[in-house]
């Protein structure tokens, strides 16, 4: 009986999901809903951010993000990988609805992840109630009792110092992360295309967190320390309706470069964008043209195979290296499901990162 | 060929906590084709000695071959299985089913023990005299009928052994005649040893041997 | 496997020569099953309802927050407490009007609510998402929705103007209550920011105290393992769970002698089976086999039966639900598949259980039958010494429920031991009676006729047994109803002392009514009364208040009552308390009870104590002019009316005419009084059904086993019939001997059945209902009960004592020359 409640419930949640979730939504649920922006603020180039004013929730935008990776080592070396991700929704355009009639949906997910074990877990809330909610000064996101929070003393520029913390039944995490470098705008000024046609979302990142904590799984408690990446970005229209998913990196290099690289999957062949920060914070735009993503190794699971392992070749940096994930069932079983974990690389250049693998 | 071969045989009954013993050592040897009157007096052990050999009851000591199997070696299961498919038995009360009929009573041992072969089964009616009273339940027959039944139904499996006890016991002297001399004829027949216990000496006196059983040990 | 068929075609055989004796076994196995099943039918029904009604986006099932206040919260605590971690979600209650009539709405929060909410309605997909995009959706059951008279997709309009979401059909909601999204909630019920409680999901982790939200107003209550429904329809289905259990002992009493016999009969094939080379362990498996075929075709019948009798009585049990307890239980029996799983297994087992002695006894079986004549009077001094002492141990047992006992389920523990007591005692004191007989005897037939019935009673004693437990009940229950039904109808007299109820749709309307009808010249008083609900002591409790007036200081059911007590009402600190109350919170008169009214509480001292028969929840009756003081916001709605009764029709179609009001707003005191008395009569109807065929049951285990024992007491009446009795003598004295048995087992049954009455009426009752009838005997009904029985006798035995008068000498004379 309850498993048939849960399913109920997972089902309607699922399909708030759909509505709420275009970057990681499969095309045929996604269809019909990517290509209509009515009444939402639309996605236009040469706007000027200004924070900590952007770190905050924009409701006139259909949807919005605040994700954060990490990759961890513990005290013997073991690799750990992590994921905190708030995401907004709102289901209709307009002034915001008084308290529990609010439009605003807010879906989190949470998981990490190490060589032989990959975990995850969702939550979903309204908003207008305080249950859910991102305020840019002091800088705190949040739903229920997992939050992404500053203090008076974070820098507005670089975001920085946070504290991430969430919590599951068979694991939970408290991190705190620092840097000293101000976030980076991705695409031309924060303006990242996502098609030819003119789909498009802000995005900016703060790729240089510092990261220490606590990670426990099943009660057991191992203090790690690593390099976190935070992914913001909001649009209202970002996919195009043959859009299929993407496959999505955020490298850090053992140098202290850091690579941000997608290949969106539609009809007409792919199209390719990245970024290329330098271990100083300058960055530049990357492609279309000029990256060569190509899978060489796909792991099954379920129905669904998923290219894991990836080969990627930018030739203007010199840049060929081979990436394999720590662990390649680092699926996300959430209402929405999709591929994401820490994954390392090795070639012309080695480093870790984080991959995401959506729509398969 | 030797189809029983009874060895130092002793069994005792208790009653009002007096051990009583009914056998004390017997020995007593049958083969092939041989027919046995088994006589004695009213407890000298002969129903006794003819429950053992049947594995119907458990003997104290000594041993009993049947048909080259040890009986005292068996299990209730054992027991049951040699009953079914080596040994016919013949009693006074005729023990049939009396919810079967005359067909059926004939056949079901046979059946029990899977080999029921229709020609003997004819055969067996035939020379029975049972042809008429087939479809018949026991109550509606005679003594004699009935026990021409019993004996039927004991021969069906083409025994190695049919033992009886007192199997003309209820019937008046010309009826008892008339069933001695047919199961002598099926006995030969069938060519089976044949073990009966009688107190008549006219009827033991219609076998090829006599054994009597005094005090519990064979005479 | 074949010689398995063999050995079962050889078993079988039997019952093709005893029919009767197969149908006996049959028919006892598919009664024991019917009734059980029916009975589980009924409870399974309800239960599922009560279910379906309980959990209701988690209502009394999940632990809750709630103000401890009683009042309602801030929607903000909710976000407070989620963001500590508190698994909790937010719930809005109310009651709205649909076209007059008065409906729960309740707002859920669908993303917070807990996953551990068992049993909530399963809502598709596609529906969800509807409930969730503007317009939202109202989630109906069908049967509200029927009742209601609208269509799917309707949005009406509710009495405050507000516009309810389209409605969408739940097969799975429960009947009576509207389910929304908490934002449409709060608007439709004016509760903007407020939530009535919070559900608690699983709580993982160190917790925040509660005290630091809200104030410190938030009390978590967990979750009951009954509800509300549930506790207050406990001693209903308690009621018919025993009917069903008694009739499915007494069936297997059936079938134990059944199977007894059989096994007697079979007695030389079994052995004869073994000589021709069948193991113990195969014939016993086959004999089992054999039962276990039995028990799952009879059973297989006992439920269609069952099914049968539990549709027939459905409509009166959800009748008597409705009316008495307000629980909604559909009319139309949908079982699950475990009913029927559960209805074989109780089958077979009950068939094992009822074969156990024959069964050990064939395992025991030596092929050679011993020679040693059965001795059946030393065994059955045995066996009755030795029940007579288990007989001993249950009225013990009963003592000492009695005693320490505190529950309902004592008080029918109670009940049973006596009647297990009374009835393993039965065959001694039947034993006793007859050689007393047998010592008073003059005559050899007198005296025969003694000794015989002597031993006749060890084959006859489970149907005795059966008999007398039967009839016990019967004598209880009929007892009890009746005692119910002339005390219930005094009451209802004392209750109902106006002549017409009037319900204004708001205080307008009932001071314009007021007015009209202060100027009707018929009208010989009005009498406005008003009743708030609070909640005492966790239960919730009615306040009504009532005028000052003649008709209720005449009238009101006082059963204990201090000096003056309407004038001590009239003072304003001064209540009665229902008897259920009285006896749930400890209060005799001159107590004091602490009533939480919106300015504090209310201390009223008691004044008296009256009778609220079926009510469950508990009534304080308070002066109603003090009520409004200390309740302001109570509707001042309710009235009643003083008028002749030739005039009572008149003054309802005026109301009716001049104020559209209908049958749901203004009732004649005949029309109440009626529908109550059919509420009650529905109920007792289920149980004199139930109670009707338990004693045809017992009558059928009476007549089978006259039936098997009539083939085995040939020995013993052939050889009376050879020294020279006729059939017929023999016939008449078989017949008085049984008619003699059945009556002076009746004789006894009435005693016990008097005690069964008291147990029900001064345990059973007051622990069910929390009320006490008086106990009162009706001899009348006890003569008839006892007619009854020597009629059923009669006919039990008539058929087996006919065989014995036609019977050919020639059987007789069988039984000299055929050993058996």
């Amino acid at each position: 009986m309850s498993a048939r409640a849960t399913l109920t419930r997972r089902r309607l949640i699922g399909g708030l999901g759909l509505l709420a979730l275009p970057r990681l939504a499969h095309a045929q649920g996604f269809a019909g809903l990517s290509d209509s922006a009515d009444g939402f603020a639309p996605v236009t180039p040469g706007k000027t951010f200004s924070f900590p004013a952007d770190h905050g929730p924009h409701n006139d935008f259909r949807i919005e993000w605040w994700y954060i990776t990490a990759n961890l080592s513990g005290p013997s070396g073991k690799a750990f990988g992590l994921q905190w991700t708030l995401f907004r929704s709102a289901a209709r355009p307009g002034p915001q609805g008084e308290g529990f009639d609010n439009q605003q949906l807010w879906m989190a997910h949470a998981a990490v992840t190490r060589a032989d074990s990959h975990r995850s877990t969702e939550k979903y809330a309204r908003g207008g109630i305080g249950q859910a909610g991102v305020e840019a000064k002091p800088f705190q996101a949040w739903i229920d009792d997992w939050q992404l929070r500053g203090t008076d003393t974070t820098d507005d520029q670089a975001l920085a110092p946070l504290d991430m913390s969430a919590s599951a039944p068979d694991f939970s995490y408290a991190l705190h992360l620092e840097a000293d470098r101000p976030v980076v705008l991705q695409g031309i000024n924060g303006y990242s295309r996502k098609s030819e046609r003119g789909q498009a979302s802000y995005y900016y990142s703060q790729p240089f967190y510092r990261a220490r904590g606590r990670l426990t799984f099943d009660d057991q408690p191992v203090e790690v320390t690593g390099q976190a990446w935070l992914d913001r970005e909001w649009s209202s229209q970002p996919l195009s309706p043959d859009q299929s998913g993407w496959d999505w990196f955020a490298l850090h290099f053992s140098g202290g470069e850091k690579l941000m690289l997608y290949r969106m999957r539609q009809g007409n062949g792919n199209y390719t964008s990245g970024t290329w920060v330098t271990a100083d914070g300058a960055s530049r735009p990357l492609g279309p043209d000029g990256i060569v993503m190509n899978p060489t190794e796909t792991v099954a699971i379920g129905e669904r195979k998923l290219p894991v392992g990836w080969r990627v070749e930018i030739s203007a940096l010199g840049i060929a290296i081979d990436s394999a994930p720590l662990n390649p069932k680092a699926w996300m079983g959430t209402r929405v499901p999709y591929w994401e974990g820490p994954i390392s690389f090795k070639g012309s250049h080695t480093g870790v990162g984080y991959l995401e693998l959506t729509g398969y | 060929m030797r189809v029983l071969s009874v060895r130092e045989l002793t069994k005792s009954y208790r009653s009002g906590g007096e051990p009583i013993k009914v056998l004390r050592g017997v020995d007593l040897d049958l083969a092939s084709g041989e027919r046995v009157a088994l006589t004695g007096e009213s407890g000298s052990g002969k129903s006794t000695l003819l429950h053992l050999i049947a594995g119907l009851d458990a003997a104290d000591g000594g041993e009993i071959i049947l048909d080259g199997a040890s009986v005292g070696a068996l299990d209730d299961a054992g027991r049951a299985a040699i009953r079914r498919e080596r040994l016919g038995l013949v009693f006074q009360q005729f023990n049939l089913v009396p919810s079967l009929s005359v067909q059926d009573n004939l056949s079901f041992q046979a059946r029990l023990a899977g080999r029921h072969d229709p020609a003997w089964h004819t055969e067996l009616v035939e020379r029975l005299g049972l042809k008429m009273l087939l479809k018949r339940y026991p109550e509606q027959l005679s003594g004699g009928q009935q026990q021409r039944v019993a004996i039927g139904r004991a021969l069906a499996i083409k025994p190695s052994l049919l033992l009886a006890d007192e199997p003309t016991g209820n019937l008046d002297e010309d009826t008892a005649d008339e069933v001695m001399a047919l199961t002598r004829d099926l006995v030969t027949r069938t060519g089976c040893g044949f073990l009966m216990v009688t107190h008549s000496a006219r009827l033991a006196a219609m076998l090829d041997r006599h054994v009597h059983l005094h005090a519990g040990r064979v005479a | 496997m074949r010689r398995a068929l063999w050995i079962l075609a050889v078993l079988l055989s039997h019952w093709r020569r005893h029919p009767m004796q197969l149908a006996t076994l049959l028919i006892g196995l598919i009664s024991a099953t019917a009734l059980w099943s029916g009975v589980q039918a009924l409870n399974q029904q309800a239960r599922s309802s009560y279910d379906r009604a309980a959990a209701i986006f988690g209502g009394a099932r999940t632990p809750m927050l709630v103000a401890t206040d009683g009042k309602m919260l801030p929607s903000s605590v909710f976000a407070e407490l989620r963001r500590a971690g508190w698994p909790v979600s937010p719930v809005v209650e109310g009651r709205v009007q649909i076209d007059g009539r008065s409906i729960r709405l309740l707002g859920i929060e669908p993303f917070s609510i807990p996953k551990e909410v068992g049993d909530a309605p399963t809502v598709g997909r596609s529906e969800l998402e509807s409930f969730l995009t503007p317009p939202h959706r109202t989630l109906i059951s069908p049967e509200t929705l029927a009742d209601l008279g609208l269509k799917e997709s309707a949005a009406p309009r509710l009495s405050n103007d507000a516009l309810l979401p389209p409605l969408m059909a739940q097969q799975q909601l429960a009947p009576g209550v509207l389910v929304v999204d908490i934002s449409d909630a709060q608007r439709l019920l004016d509760k903007p920011g407020q939530i009535s409680r919070l559900l608690v999901g699983k709580m993982s982790g160190k917790l925040p105290p509660l005290r630091e939200f809200a104030a410190g107003r938030l009390q978590l209550v967990q979750p009951e393992a009954e509800t509300d429904l549930e506790r207050l329809t406990d001693s209903f289905h308690l009621n018919l769970t025993a009917f069903g259990l008694l009739s499915f002992v007494v069936g297997l009493f059936i079938v134990n002698s059944a199977i007894g016999l059989a096994f007697e009969q079979r007695l030389p094939v079994l052995r004869t089976l073994r000589a021709c080379g069948v193991s113990a362990r195969q014939l016993n498996s086959v004999l089992i086999g054999e039962l276990i075929a039995f028990a799952l075709v009879a059973g297989l019948v006992g439920l269609v039966c069952g099914y049968v009798i539990a549709a027939a009585l459905l409509p009166n049990v959800a009748a008597s639900l409705r009316g008495l307890y307000g629980a909604q239980v559909p009319g139309e029996l949908n079982l699950r598949p475990e009913w029927w799983l559960a209805g074989l297994i109780i089958s077979v087992a009950g068939a094992l259980a009822a074969a156990t002695t024959s069964l050990i006894k064939s395992m025991r079986l030596p092929i050679l039958s011993t020679a040693l004549p059965y001795a059946w009077q030393e065994a059955q001094r045995r066996w009755l010494r030795l029940q007579s002492s288990v007989a001993l141990a249950f009225f013990a047992a009963a003592g000492l429920l009695l005693w320490f006992g505190q529950s309902l389920l004592a008080g029918f523990g109670v009940l049973a031991a006596l009647m297990l007591g009374a009835a393993l005692l039965l065959p001694a004191v039947l034993q006793l009676v007859l050689r007393l007989g047998e010592r008073g005897a003059r005559g050899a037939l007198a005296q025969w006729f003694w000794a015989d019935s002597r031993q006749q009673i060890s084959g006859l004693s489970l149907a005795l047994m059966a008999l007398l437990m039967a009839l016990a009940v019967n004598v209880g229950v009929a007892t009890m109803v009746e005692t119910f039904s002339r005390t219930f109808l005094v009451w209802l007299d004392g209750r109902l002392a106006a002549d017409i109820y009037i319900s204004a749709a708001d205080e307008a309307q009932a001071r314009d009514l007021q007015a009209w009808l202060r100027t009707r010249p018929e009208v010989q008083a009005v009498l406005p009364g008003g009743r708030a609900e609070v909640q005492v002591a966790g239960a919730p409790i009615d306040v009504l208040g009532l005028p000052d007036h003649d008709t209720y200081r005449e009238h009101w059911p006082l059963l204990q009552a201090g000096d003056n007590p309407w004038k001590q009402l009239v003072r304003g600190d001064a209540g009665f308390v229902s008897e259920q109350l009285a006896r749930r919170l400890n209060l005799s008169l001159g107590d004091s009870l602490d009533i939480p009214a919106p300015a504090g509480d209310w201390r009223i001292s008691i004044a008296g104590i009256y009778a609220d028969y079926g009510n469950p929840k508990g009534q304080v009756t308070v002066n109603v002019a003090a009520l409004t003081r200390r309740f302001p916001a109570t509707p001042m709605t309710r009235m009643a009316v003083r008028a002749a009764p030739a005039d009572v029709p008149g003054v309802i179609a005026a109301l009716t005419d001049k104020f559209g009001l209908d049958g749901r707003n203004v009732v004649d005191q005949a029309t109440v009084k009626q529908e109550s008395r059919q509420i009650f009569n529905r109920t007792f109807a289920v149980t004199g059904a139930l109670n009707t065929f338990t004693l045809g049951v017992a009558a059928i285990a009476l007549l089978t086993s006259l039936l098997t024992l009539a083939n085995s007491r040939l020995p013993q009446l052939a050889p009376l019939w050879a020294i020279g009795l006729t059939r017929r003598r023999l016939a008449e004295v078989e017949l008085l001997k049984t008619l003699s048995l059945a009556g002076l087992t009746a004789l006894l049954a009435l005693p016990l059945g008097l005690l069964v009455a008291w147990c029900l009426i001064a345990i059973v009752n007051v622990k069910a209902f929390g009320w006490r009838l008086p106990f009162d005997v009706f001899p009348l009904q006890l003569i008839r009960l006892l007619i009854v029985t020597l009629f059923a006798a009669l006919i039990a035995s008539l058929l087996p004592v006919l065989r014995l008068a036609r019977m050919q000498p020639a059987d007789l004379v069988r039984t000299f020359t055929i050993e058996r």
